[in-house]
């Protein structure tokens, strides 16, 4: 059990300071360009915040930002991004009691509930920094070849990931289609859930502060109808998770967006967040290198 | 609208006299009125909030290709890079032969050759900085040798830079006639004089020295070389545009204007657009009197290009690097 402070009672009549939410895209949190918010409620309807509502101009801008930040992040050791995820695990343990809040307020559970979703979620992210630096020896080979040559194949990040993310698991979710991508050297531009992006917007706030490069992970508040169709034709992304698209036949159109510069595409499917997540979604966002070395004499 | 009141007379006759003695030409240029640097910047800064949409935006990203000169200013400059670079200025985007030929390539002078061979028969000017670019500083007949060797080697246009030290120091007169040996060594060639504005200081002196270099004989004035931080800037640029519509206004004169260095984005471009249409006029929307000197600014027009033809953003995969 870890160990949390008690925290004295409000003074009587002190004024709330109510924060701003904002996008996070770059290592920044600018407002939409579109100057747009909308009303973000708790799972009761009652008013919890007003969110910043990203257009395609916030999307475009967000791609620029990590198609930047590719080239160091993917540069990285996998060892050193195997840090990088866990101390993002790190702080959110530190924030632990704001992130139980946000999830109960978001998707009407008990704290106690909301606690439990939070620790599954802190845990899948020291589950895949595990992962940093042990995929390359699980999917990558050393292939046998009829020649004087060393043959191997190698994994490696295909470049700008377009996430979706789920419209109801608001961090679990998110936290599982993030963190596989990002892993392996990818960039990532996020198109959170609409009605609960709350906890979406605290976790940009834990990207900040926790070594992620700015432009790593880039988080847009806003609805995926509105603008995955233009992150699906994007010519500079190269892969799509539709997670979040919950119509069937707009998740068809997007994938025959997609497919214009071979972006890999995942398919919304039903997901069990709980459960033991499995390499798919590590495997999903990789390019396989193959390289031939002359055996020496 | 400044009418320049130098007590010695406005028109032309007042400014073939200004030019008559060194002492003349230096309280000519000292009785320049002082620019108002918080005006110009917060001018400047207005501007480039205007909106410019749909057709408008497309005909401003054809317009910002045709005024680009193509630039390659490196010491690792090879012929085959000049030769890519020139197979770009020809047909920037492979994928679409609706997008115009860019102005000008702009090299050092011994890749001129090379350059002018690559372009034969398209009408793209070859343009060569001279006058030991970027810092000028040696004597005037190597300078003038310089311009000759890129003239005699088939450049239609010089980009030359003065001599900041001499301009700094109050030597206008060496300033002035250096620019007028130079002149005389390009013979038919286009004359851009290159002030470095990021090395002047203030905007008085950009000014200055804009008038100097017009007074000179110079068809174009530009900001950089690109080799100086900060280069071309959009306050620069309109103290430079209206030196140009002021002296437009005086001798009836068009000279041209070149900000060149640091810009990258079809962003930045169409707002440069804007300021030379609100400051000097729709008469200077022609690649023969506003130049941009940028390579990487290419590609970037030729996403938005792509962007406004297909409605899919574009990425830099599908465009050549330099």
């Amino acid at each position: 059990m870890v160990w949390r402070p008690t925290l004295p009672t409000r003074e009587p009549g002190r004024l709330d300071v109510r924060k701003t939410y904002k996008l996070y895209v770059g290592g920044a949190f600018p407002r939409s360009e579109s100057g747009r918010s909308y009303v973000v409620t708790n799972a009761k309807g009652k008013f919890l915040a007003n969110a910043s509502q990203a257009s395609r101009k916030d999307a475009r801008d967000a791609v620029v930002a990590a198609r930047k930040a590719f080239g160091g992040w993917s540069t990285r050791t996998a060892y050193n991004r195997g840090q990088v995820l866990y101390r993002i695990a790190e702080v959110m343990e530190g924030r632990h009691d704001q992130f139980s809040a946000e999830v109960a307020a978001a998707e009407g559970l008990s704290i106690s509930k909301a606690r439990s979703l939070v620790d599954a979620s802190i845990d899948r992210w020291v589950w895949y920094a595990g992962w940093a630096d042990k995929l390359a020896q699980v999917v990558g080979s050393s292939n046998p070849v009829a020649g004087p040559y060393f043959d191997f194949s190698l994994p490696e990040a295909t470049g700008v990931v377009a996430l979706l993310a789920p419209q109801d698991d608001s961090l679990l979710g998110l936290t599982s289609v993030i963190a596989p991508a990002i892993v392996s050297g990818n960039t990532a531009v996020v198109v959170t859930s609409f009605e609960r992006p709350v906890p979406a917007i605290t976790l940009g706030e834990v990207m900040a502060t926790s070594d992620v490069p700015g432009g790593v992970v880039n988080i847009l508040t806003g609805s995926a109808s509105e603008i995955g169709p233009w992150l699906a034709s994007h010519l500079d992304v190269n892969a799509i998770d539709l997670c979040g698209i919950e119509d069937p036949d707009e998740a068809r159109e997007l994938e025959a967006a997609a497919a214009e510069n071979l972006k890999r595409v995942r398919r919304p499917a039903e997901e069990d967040w709980f459960a033991s997540p499995g390499l798919s979604r590590l495997t999903q966002y990789l390019e396989t290198k193959t390289v031939w070395h002359p055996i020496g004499v | 609208m400044t009418t320049i009141d130098s007590g010695v007379g406005a028109g032309v006759d007042g400014l073939a006299d200004v030019t008559s003695s060194e002492d003349r030409l230096r309280r000519f240029l000292l009785g320049l009125p002082g620019v108002d640097q918080v005006g110009a910047e917060a001018r400047a800064a207005t501007l480039s909030t205007r909106s410019i949409k749909t057709t408008a935006k497309a005909y401003a990203l054809d317009l910002a290709i045709q005024m680009i000169d193509l630039t390659t200013l490196e010491g690792q400059d090879t012929p085959g890079k000049v030769r890519a670079l020139c197979a770009k200025a020809r047909r920037p985007d492979p994928a679409d032969s609706t997008a115009p030929q860019v102005a000008a390539v702009c090299v050092y002078p011994d890749l001129v050759a090379t350059a002018k061979y690559e372009l034969r028969g398209s009408g793209i000017n070859v343009a060569s900085v001279a006058t030991a670019f970027p810092s000028g500083r040696s004597s005037l007949a190597i300078k003038v040798q310089d311009t000759k060797d890129a003239v005699a080697a088939g450049a239609d246009e010089v980009d030359m830079v003065i001599d900041r030290g001499a301009f700094l120091s109050g030597r206008y007169g060496m300033v002035f006639d250096e620019i007028t040996a130079i002149r005389e060594a390009a013979g038919d060639a286009h004359l851009k004089v290159i002030l470095e504005t990021g090395e002047l200081v203030t905007y008085d002196n950009v000014r200055r020295a804009s008038w100097l270099a017009m007074l000179a004989g110079a068809d174009f004035i530009k900001t950089s070389t690109g080799k100086v931080s900060p280069a071309a800037t959009l306050p620069v640029t309109l103290v430079m545009l209206e030196a140009v519509r002021d002296y437009h206004e005086n001798t009836g004169l068009h000279i041209g204007v070149k900000p060149a260095g640091g810009i990258r984005t079809s962003k930045d471009a169409i707002k440069y657009l804007v300021m030379v249409n609100e400051t000097a006029g729709p008469d200077w929307l022609d690649p023969e009197l506003f130049r941009f000197g940028a390579s990487s600014l290419l590609n970037d027009l030729l996403m938005q290009r792509t962007k406004l033809a297909t409605g899919n953003y574009s990425g830099p995969d599908y465009f050549t690097l330099d």
